[in-house]
């Protein structure tokens, strides 16, 4: 008697938890063939506003953890991934791809935790800058954290695309809340079980499923989302979000024909798109009358 | 207590020590500086540019239509692909420190004409306008030929034509700040002046000439608002850098929405100016002043909001009083004068409605006696006290000598008041506690931290936003990356 399989009920990621669609509505997650292998919740306007609620509390104890600190939590990130990295490469074969990319994507999302790890306590030395100004005082240039970050991930990729634009965007300290790849998102909900078991602080990262084109004018339009990510071709939806954006001033970075898979699309001037440069000024005290004082 | 303050009203009689105007040899009109000639706007229409302590006319000044602008933008186009892109760094920042030395050979006409053309004090455009305007070319002058080292491993290249939008707070040194960082990274220019202050731009095209810079790399265009549409929606321009009010920057943010044009925009603020009670409070007196009264609070980053520790609100605030009745309000070429005339009739009614609104929100106003002139656009010093957070003297920026003052008893407190605004442009901490101050620059979402100082700038330190006071920086290193493409 041949056993009966428990299929997975795939739910979204908001807030550290794993919650269903608010709408109560899902879609079909289709395998190479076109046959549907599971559920997958659409995420409503009102899930999305409920996402930054959570996005916007836990933004500033994460900017204000260590580097070191979130370093080893993105460390831990790949360690996660590492140890249940079959269950990745399954689902990625299931959702079409051959067993060899699928291996290749899974290795190269863990070795970009990696590499993004490594930056976080290093990004600030190659990019901030003490000024030289002309006077008596110490001022000095940093990067710090956009804050909210909203991201439209790749919809080619079911990791590789989320874990590369997650990792820089939170080891800096901003949260984020993404919408995953609406045709390969099961490893998108497994990748949140992952983060879930990582040390990452609930409302950090925040994964929705869902269709792109329905959420970007609900992403684009939020007051309380500083900046948007767009991994896409499509123009229209790229000039609205940067019509949109003026609501906030919200910062809008595309990322058009990205090869993911590729080591030249990881770089520490990926993670400064989403920062601020904030720049501090103090008097130098002058002891006796003449002569520098530092 | 009163009756043994010192008399400090005298001081509005100081003999008069007025800068000479002999040296300035302003032209009655003046005409479009396109591919290195002055060319006649194709409208033919002028303006008059007004000398605002006067209301009287200064000079005409071209005002340029979609026609002209096309001629610019061509002429610079041209520029870019024959003479300018083809220079090696070394040669280009050789041009550009021509520019820097000529502007220090002719600092005191350019203040001279800032003061007139804008209404501020000589002291200011002497001694901070026009010596740093020619600090920006200078320090970027030597980038030039030293970008890959900027930028590591990413193969900077210059983006094309830059087109820009100066304010009229400022009008030589954001000319300053636009042009050098372009065409030190290899761009070409088409600048258009806030209509109110075309002056000093014009002598900069003058001084571009003296420079021998090469025909049609800076190019400067006159007019208002509508010229200023017409660079943004050219198809040539390659970027936009515009300095200037929140509003107009949304409107020219979703202008270029569907295009591939760059964008920097350094917009408006509301900064808060924070003085906890350990603080050194004489010095903080004048960091307020300096924060809300210099250039008549005509800058983004004034410290338009007083956020004082509660312990030593009362004696702060007598302070004040007292420091504000020594203000000297008048003539802006007086080397006496504190504060100058309001740059326009426009802006003082736009003050005054401020000033009458604050009334009707139940705020206290304060400010100190003296006679203004019946002729040019005067503001005194004024304070509010016993404003709410939600009041609009305290949300939005009025861009003149208004200070609203509130008082808070907690860091948190402070914090969250500071932060509260659409803006981050800037922010002020006043404390003798080193960590204090560090807990504080690190938590404001702001991007200038002024701490125990305000209202410094400098040619090697970042200037811009946070949220709605735009993004991209000017200045320094950082300032550079906006008028470069990379590899990665």
């Amino acid at each position: 008697m041949s056993r009966i399989e428990v299929l997975k009920t795939y739910k979204m990621y908001i807030g550290g938890k794993f919650p269903r669609t608010e709408s109560g509505i899902h879609y079909p997650q289709l395998d190479s063939k076109g046959n549907p292998i599971a559920n997958m919740c659409k995420a409503s306007r009102k899930d999305f506003r409920n996402t930054v609620v959570e996005a916007r509390k836990a933004q500033e104890p994460w900017a204000n953890r260590t580097a070191y600190n979130r370093s080893q939590i993105l460390y831990r990130i790949a360690e996660m991934l590492e140890g249940r990295k079959a269950q990745f490469i399954e689902e990625l074969m299931q959702m079409g791809t051959t067993k060899k990319q699928a291996e290749n994507e899974v290795f190269t999302s863990i070795d970009r935790l990696i590499y993004y790890a490594g930056w976080a306590d290093k990004y600030q030395q190659i990019s901030s800058s003490v000024n030289p100004v002309s006077g008596a005082f110490f001022n000095f240039s940093m990067h710090e954290p956009t804050g909210v970050v909203a991201v439209i991930a790749p919809e080619e990729n079911g990791l590789i695309g989320l874990v590369s634009t997650i990792a820089p965007i939170i080891v800096s300290g901003n949260s984020c809340i993404v919408l995953a790849s609406e045709s390969k998102a099961l490893c998108s909900i497994s990748f949140a079980e992952v983060i879930n078991s990582s040390d990452v602080p609930g409302g950090v990262i925040n994964i929705l499923t869902g269709n792109a084109l329905e959420l970007i004018p609900h992403f684009s339009t939020h007051m309380d989302v500083n900046s948007l990510l767009y991994c896409g071709n499509n123009k229209k939806a790229i000039q609205l979000m940067k019509e949109n954006s003026v609501t906030n001033l919200k910062r809008i970075v595309v990322k058009k024909d990205i090869d993911w898979m590729k080591d030249e699309n990881e770089s520490p001037y990926f993670i400064t798109k989403f920062t601020e440069v904030k720049t501090t000024w103090h008097p130098i005290e002058k002891i006796g009358a003449s002569g520098s004082g530092y | 207590m009163s009756e043994n303050k010192i008399n400090l009203k005298s001081a509005w009689d100081l003999a008069p020590s007025l800068e000479s105007t002999s040296l300035i040899n302003l032209k009655k009109q003046y005409e479009l500086f396109i591919g290195g000639k002055w060319v006649k706007p194709s409208s033919n229409k002028y303006f008059d540019t007004n000398n605002p302590a006067t209301e009287e006319k200064l000079a005409s000044i071209a005002n340029a239509n979609a026609k002209d602008v096309d001629l610019a933008v061509k002429a610079a186009r041209k520029a870019y692909d024959t003479t300018w892109s083809k220079l090696s760094g070394k040669e280009r920042g050789k041009y550009i420190y021509r520019i820097a030395r000529i502007m220090q050979e002719r600092a005191k006409e350019l203040a001279v004409v800032e003061t007139l053309d804008g209404g501020k004090p000589i002291r200011e455009s002497r001694d901070i306008d026009i010596p740093l305007a020619a600090n920006h070319f200078f320090y970027y002058a030597g980038w030039a030929d030293k970008l890959e080292y900027a930028f590591p491993n990413r193969n900077p290249k210059s983006l094309g034509v830059a087109g820009q939008i100066t304010p009229w707070n400022f009008p030589l040194l954001m000319a300053a700040w636009k042009i050098a960082p372009a065409l030190a990274c290899g761009n070409t220019v088409v600048l258009k002046p806030a209509e109110t202050t075309s002056l000093t731009t014009l002598l900069l095209a003058e001084i571009c000439e003296q420079a021998g810079l090469p025909d049609g790399v800076v190019n400067i265009v006159t007019g208002a608002g509508d010229t200023g549409a017409e660079i943004v929606n050219h198809d040539g321009i390659d970027k936009i850098a515009f300095t200037g009010s929140t509003g107009v920057g949304k409107i020219i943010q979703k202008a270029i929405a569907g295009t591939d044009k760059k964008a920097t925009l350094e917009l408006g603020g509301k900064a808060a100016n924070i003085v906890f009670e350990d603080a050194p409070l004489d010095q903080a007196v004048e960091g307020i002043i300096n924060g809300i009264f210099f250039n008549q609070g005509h800058v983004c980053c004034a410290g338009s909001r007083l956020l004082v520790q509660e312990s030593v609100y009362e004696v702060v605030l007598r302070k004040l009083k007292d420091r504000m009745e020594s203000l000297i309000l008048g003539n802006p070429l007086d080397k006496n004068t504190d504060i100058g005339a309001i740059n326009s009739k426009e802006q003082l009614d736009t003050i005054n409605h401020y000033i009458k609104l604050g009334k009707e929100e139940g705020a206290e106003i304060y400010q100190p006696e003296g006679k203004l002139e019946k002729k040019g656009y005067w503001c005194k010093p004024t304070l509010f006290t016993g404003v709410a957070q939600s009041n609009r003297i305290v949300q939005e920026e009025i861009f003149g000598p208004v200070l609203a003052i509130q008082t808070f008893r907690t860091i948190e407190e402070a914090i969250t008041k500071a932060n509260n605004t659409p803006y981050g442009l800037s922010a002020g901490v006043w404390t003798d506690k080193g960590s204090k101050i560090f807990n504080m620059t690190s938590q404001l979402r702001a991007g200038i931290v002024w701490a125990n100082t305000f209202n410094k700038f400098d040619a090697t330190s970042p200037f811009g936003g946070y949220k709605e006071s735009g993004f991209g920086r000017e200045g320094g290193l950082h300032g550079l990356e906006a008028y470069l493409s990379f590899e990665n």
